[in-house]
């Protein structure tokens, strides 16, 4: 496997960030961090049906991987997808909205936390059933392939999902016809309750899972934001050449439950705290903004503060915005005569 | 004797079929660990070991398959899919192969795995989290649906289904898991399978339904017994095969039926029965047989499912259409 040499990130010296990048990237962090907070809390309310799953912890992923993207390229992922869907730049209000089942929200609430896109934000969606939309992030590159676009599809799943049986179908496809799709495994160490080593074989090294097809793979700290871009721009490298599909494995971590009932029996508090502690995305971009003088302490007080009220606004808007009307049920079944 | 819900009727089925016969493995996603996505196998890893509980990777479509090779061994594998809407991935392994193991090799192998599923709507959840797809297994010779709707017809058919040779796939209500308790006696005794419950007598009108609509198809009987009609409540608890002849009896005695189902209804299996009717019982009914069910549109998200779901004002409405008919 030579020619698909796989490897490990090397982890002794990381990438380093301009100004304005660790700027926008603590933002979007941010933004996906006070957003999820708020949606726990609408959850809790009762104002959310239809399940939630939360990415607090797991924000350096998406926001990095979004900082390599280019115009036009695409982006899927699976139920754990509101992070992805603000690193797009989709509207805050509409995204909670839909959490809520409001006729404002991206779905016209009838899609709710799994299931929302935007076309104009190549949004392919949040989908529901673990592993499902790898082969659809296949498809959307074929498509690009097709067009000769130069876009590249970034498919993102679990490392639960890494033991369906369609990945491998996908993967396959991806590497035979040499389609311009990354597949990134967000490996937070849990599928639902199953630590990855209690389902994986060679859990260690998920990234190397597409080596018999000769797709090559490497590990990124996907808690480090800029080795997430760094990844994530090597990767797109990789794709826009011609050289087909690409697989990252970024190693992360949810401090949240699964979803919002998660009976928490699979790992221990103090394992939660620690991660928290010594891993946090934001807390690491902070200390580097603040040591470096790039902002100051006030400054990023103040970022947290319009964040809060962007986040406030979507809240108020997804507590206030009309329900969906009955006659909704009947829509978008078929395409009916004259639309 | 405990009184227990249907959910923990389950987990009590399970532990007594794994107790008296040592070939049962129970397997699926955070099954063992975590108990299930519902608790249905809570405590069941503690008390026979992880060999026994087995916690699956994340592949519907590879653990089925593995079910069958484990039951076309001998073994009685219990597989648990968390939620209806995630089976299909699986349906090759459950049609392909569950379902035809014994008639492709005339019998030298059998499959007597059991897929359990909660299913139906109601509980606030996503599509694929709310969906009642029965009619699809119910179509697929080879294998049984049975659907329990309390707490002892839950551990007495899923005893049964275990027992049975062949694959079952049985789907619980999830909406009434909670809903009501019951004295269930842990003798280790099956329900029969094919058989339908008669749960009320009566004899104006006969009320077919299975799952979680049972409760709003007894509120119903309930309601039309204050207007002075007797209506009969039928649960149809094995779809497949159909016990007809219960269905028959009851309707030759009313001469009217309603047929409740929370599905689409489009190809539902309130369908199915009233062809049956009208093949076999046309003489003996007195008015069109009529279905309340579920629209045929994807069911919705949490603000709209309350639209969605036979209501007990639309069974009341059906039923008195039948009656008033002639």
């Amino acid at each position: 496997m030579a020619k698909a040499a796989s490897k490990r990130a090397v982890k002794t010296k990381q990438p380093t960030f301009t100004k304005e990048q660790e700027l926008k990237a603590y933002y979007n962090m941010l933004m996906i961090r006070r957003f999820e907070e708020k949606a726990g809390q609408l959850y809790g309310m009762g104002q959310i049906g239809g399940f939630c799953h939360l990415y607090i912890g797991q924000e350096a992923v998406v926001t990095g991987v979004q900082m390599a993207m280019q115009d036009g390229d695409q982006m899927i992922t699976s139920y754990r997808d509101h992070g992805h869907m603000l690193a797009c730049d989709m509207d805050p209000k509409g995204v909670m909205a839909e959490l809520t089942g409001r006729s404002g929200g991206y779905s016209k609430g009838k899609g709710g936390s799994m299931h929302m896109f935007s076309r104009e934000k190549n949004f392919y969606g949040g989908h529901g059933i673990v592993g499902a939309q790898v082969p659809i992030g296949a498809g959307l590159a074929f498509a690009n392939k097709y067009q000769e676009n130069g876009a590249v599809s970034v498919t993102f799943f679990g490392e639960g999902a890494a033991n369906q049986g369609q990945v491998y179908e996908s993967f396959n496809m991806a590497a035979l016809w040499k389609l311009p799709v990354i597949f990134v495994i967000e490996n937070n160490g849990y599928a639902m309750g199953t630590a990855v080593k209690r389902s994986a074989a060679k859990s260690e090294e998920l990234y190397n899972r597409g080596s018999v097809y000769g797709i090559p793979g490497m590990q990124a700290d996907g808690m480090d934001v800029r080795a997430v871009k760094e990844a994530a721009a090597n990767a797109f490298d990789h794709c826009r050449s011609g050289k087909g599909p690409f697989i990252i494995e970024m190693m992360t971590y949810r401090y949240r439950g699964h979803s919002m009932s998660d009976p928490a029996k699979y790992r221990s508090k103090e394992e939660v705290k620690k991660m928290r502690q010594e891993h946090d995305p934001i807390e690491q971009a902070k200390a580097r903004i603040l040591e470096e003088k790039i902002a100051t302490e006030a400054d990023l007080k103040a970022t947290d503060a319009a964040i809060r009220k962007i986040v406030s606004e979507a809240a108020e808007f997804a507590q206030t915005n009309p329900e969906p009307d009955p006659s909704e049920l009947w829509t978008d079944i078929y395409l009916e005569a004259g639309e | 004797m405990p009184e227990v819900d249907l959910l923990q009727a389950v987990n009590m089925a399970l532990t007594k079929a794994m107790e008296t016969d040592d070939r049962v493995i129970v397997l699926g996603e955070d099954v063992g660990v975590d108990g299930g996505v519902f608790r249905a196998t809570n405590g069941l890893i503690e008390r026979f070991g992880a060999e026994r509980v087995r916690d699956t990777p994340l592949s519907e479509a590879g653990i089925t398959g593995l079910s069958v090779g484990l039951a076309a061994q001998d073994f009685r594998p219990v597989l648990e899919i968390q939620f209806m809407g995630f089976i299909y991935p699986a349906i090759d392994q459950i049609i392909n192969h569950a379902s035809r193991l014994r008639n492709r090799t005339r019998g030298r192998l059998t499959c007597p795995m059991v897929l359990r599923a909660p299913f139906g709507g109601g509980i606030h959840a996503p599509e694929h989290h709310s969906e009642s797809t029965e009619a699809m297994f119910a179509h697929i010779p080879g294998l049984r649906v049975v659907i329990p709707s309390s707490p002892k017809r839950a551990y007495g058919l899923l005893l049964a289904a275990i027992e049975n040779p062949d694959p079952v796939v049985f789907l619980e209500p999830k909406r009434i898991y909670h809903v009501q308790k019951e004295n269930v006696e842990d003798d280790g005794k099956a329900l029969p399978l094919d058989r339908c419950f008669v749960l009320r007598e009566g004899s104006d009108i006969t009320l077919i339904t299975w799952g979680a609509m049972i409760v709003e198809t007894l509120a119903g009987a309930d309601q039309l017994a204050e207007d002075g009609v007797s209506a009969e409540v039928i649960d149809v608890a094995t779809l497949t095969p159909l016990d007809t002849d219960t269905i028959f009896s009851s309707v030759e005695k009313t001469g009217r039926c309603v047929i409740v189902h929370e599905a689409a209804r489009t190809g539902g299996f309130g369908g199915e029965i009233a062809a049956r009717l009208a093949e076999d019982g046309l003489l003996s009914l007195l008015a069109p047989v009529k279905r309340v069910t579920g629209y045929d549109t994807v069911i919705p998200m949490p603000r709209l499912e309350h639209h969605y779901m036979p209501s007990l004002d639309r069974i009341l409405t059906a039923a008195r259409e039948v009656l008033e008919y002639s």
